[in-house]
């Protein structure tokens, strides 16, 4: 029954029902008790569809720059997906999505497919549910498939970096955000790009991106740093083409799909691992407030609680080895 | 499961004051919906295409210019016509009182007009939550 079931939405993926498409990405997104198998069954780690993460501080334009990149892509007749996370309400849980207004010029195209997420909070959840709306469009055969989330979190860097080519979204007038960011110019963007190019004070950025750019170690995978405005249009030519030569090194596609098995790999391993040390915590303690409580009544400390689930993990491999 | 209730407020028609889809949005956010905005001048095919998209339970729409009798119908239309019958329609905007029951005709559930608090509009959409 449940496996019918799940061919079924596979299928309606596959074939690009839009309907079911959107579905699906609901239960993906909800933890449905189904997304799992589903996404079993269309993850191809040589698909052929390339996603690109958009990543950089609320306001810097990514959006608007999104919107500019569906053009180009749309003009080379490509079907372009779009995942646009923004963040929630840390108060509410709601959210308030208004990255389409950004990309109006096609949301009468039937070749691209938006679709909006809430970060919702939750551990873990916010990249997982990505992660797996990228492949979910990817496997309806959107290439390429773009990711738009704001790039200050740990969560959201996590995101950009499971796309296989990342763009980091710099403006002017950011001063000690993008000291702040160095450290996240120098390990997440493949391509760095200097957006509001016709704003005062784009030289001053360039010259402090590319002295942060100076330090890196190996110079050989320095990245390049483009000037646009996603506003005027002006630079756009010269991104895209930085964009297509970008993809194009990539030609090495059992490389590719190597890099992008392991990165969900690792992130389902980190997911599951939380998820069960959890577990085991509940189970042993009532909740993890309540393990807490213990230790402060000097039962136990964190790290004996640690000991305990190693153990029981190691246990729980011996008594797997007997059989 | 995670479940979130998903809004799409949408403009359609030519008139570009977008503070009241703002002030409900915002209302439908802070009671913990995720609510997707698609700014204003939209056509009925651009928001049915969105709505079904982004598979929102709700969609609920502004209009101030007048031309309501054509486009709440029209936008109603495509949604089936795109699979989106199960969506839940609701409008607002300056609506006289004779027109309201075509609209609810075509399948708008309820319409809200000019001075509605948006507790209104809250309760509507929990109540219809609730109803399912
Ligand atoms: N001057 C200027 N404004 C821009 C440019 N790109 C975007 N904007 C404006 O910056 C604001 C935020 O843009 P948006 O795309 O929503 O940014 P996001 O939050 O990064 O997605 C909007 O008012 C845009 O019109 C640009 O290149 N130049
Ligand atoms: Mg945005």
């Amino acid at each position: 029954m449940l496996s019918s079931e799940t061919d079924r939405f596979a299928h309606m993926v596959r074939i690009c029902d839009v309907r079911g498409l959107a579905r699906v990405l609901s239960m993906v997104e909800n933890g449905h008790i189904l997304a799992p198998s589903i996404m079993h069954s269309l993850y191809n780690p040589e698909r052929s569809s390339l996603t690109v993460g958009i990543t950089g501080p609320p306001g810097a334009g990514k959006s608007t720059l999104t919107n500019r990149l569906i053009t180009f892509w749309r003009r080379h007749d490509n079907k372009v997906g779009v995942i646009a996370v923004d963040p929630s309400s840390p108060f509410s849980g709601g959210a308030l999505l208004g990255d389409r207004v950004r990309m109006q010029d096609h949301a009468s195209d039937p070749g691209v497919f938006i679709r909006s997420m809430g970060s919702r909070g939750h551990l873990g959840g916010l990249s997982g549910a990505t992660r797996d709306a990228l492949e979910v469009l990817a496997a309806a055969s959107y290439d390429p498939v773009l990711v738009e989330t704001v790039g200050v979190g740990q969560a959201e860097v996590e995101i950009a970096s499971l796309a296989d080519i990342t763009l980091l979204v710099l403006v002017p007038g950011l001063g000690d955000e993008v000291q702040a960011m160095k450290a996240g110019i120098m390990e997440i963007g493949d391509i760095i790009v200097l957006n509001k190019a016709d704003r005062p004070g784009i030289e001053q950025l360039a010259m402090s991106v590319n002295a942060s750019l100076e330090l890196l170690p190996d110079q050989s995978e320095r990245p390049p740093v483009v000037k646009c405005s996603a506003q005027t249009g002006e630079g756009i030519e010269d991104l895209t083409e930085t964009i297509t030569s970008y993809i194009s090194s990539l030609t090495e596609r059992k490389q590719i799909a190597r890099r992008r098995t392991s990165l969900i790999l690792d992130s389902i391993i980190r997911e599951k691992g939380r998820y069960l040390a959890r577990k085991m915590v509940t189970d042993r303690y009532g909740s993890v407030e309540k393990a807490i409580e213990s230790i402060l009544e000097g039962e136990t400390t964190p790290y004996g609680i640690g000991e305990m689930l190693s153990e029981f993990i190691d246990n729980k491999r011996e008594c797997e080895n007997e059989h | 499961m995670d479940r979130k209730v998903r809004v799409l407020i949408g403009k359609p028609g030519l008139d570009g004051h977008d503070r009241g889809a703002k002030y409900i949005a915002r209302a439908l956010r802070d009671a913990g919906m995720e609510v997707i905005y698609t700014g204003i001048r939209q056509t009925p095919e651009a928001i049915a295409n969105a709505s079904i998209q982004e598979d929102v339970d709700f969609v609920g729409l502004s209009l101030l210019s007048g031309a309501h009798n054509h486009l709440f119908p029209e936008v109603a239309r495509i949604l089936k016509e795109k699979g989106g019958s199960d969506i839940i329609l609701f409008g607002g905007g300056v609506i006289p009182e004779e027109d309201i029951p075509g609209l609810k005709e075509v399948g708008f559930k309820a319409i809200f007009t000019p001075g509605t608090a948006a507790t209104e509009v809250v309760d509507f959409i929990e109540r219809e939550i609730k109803a399912r």
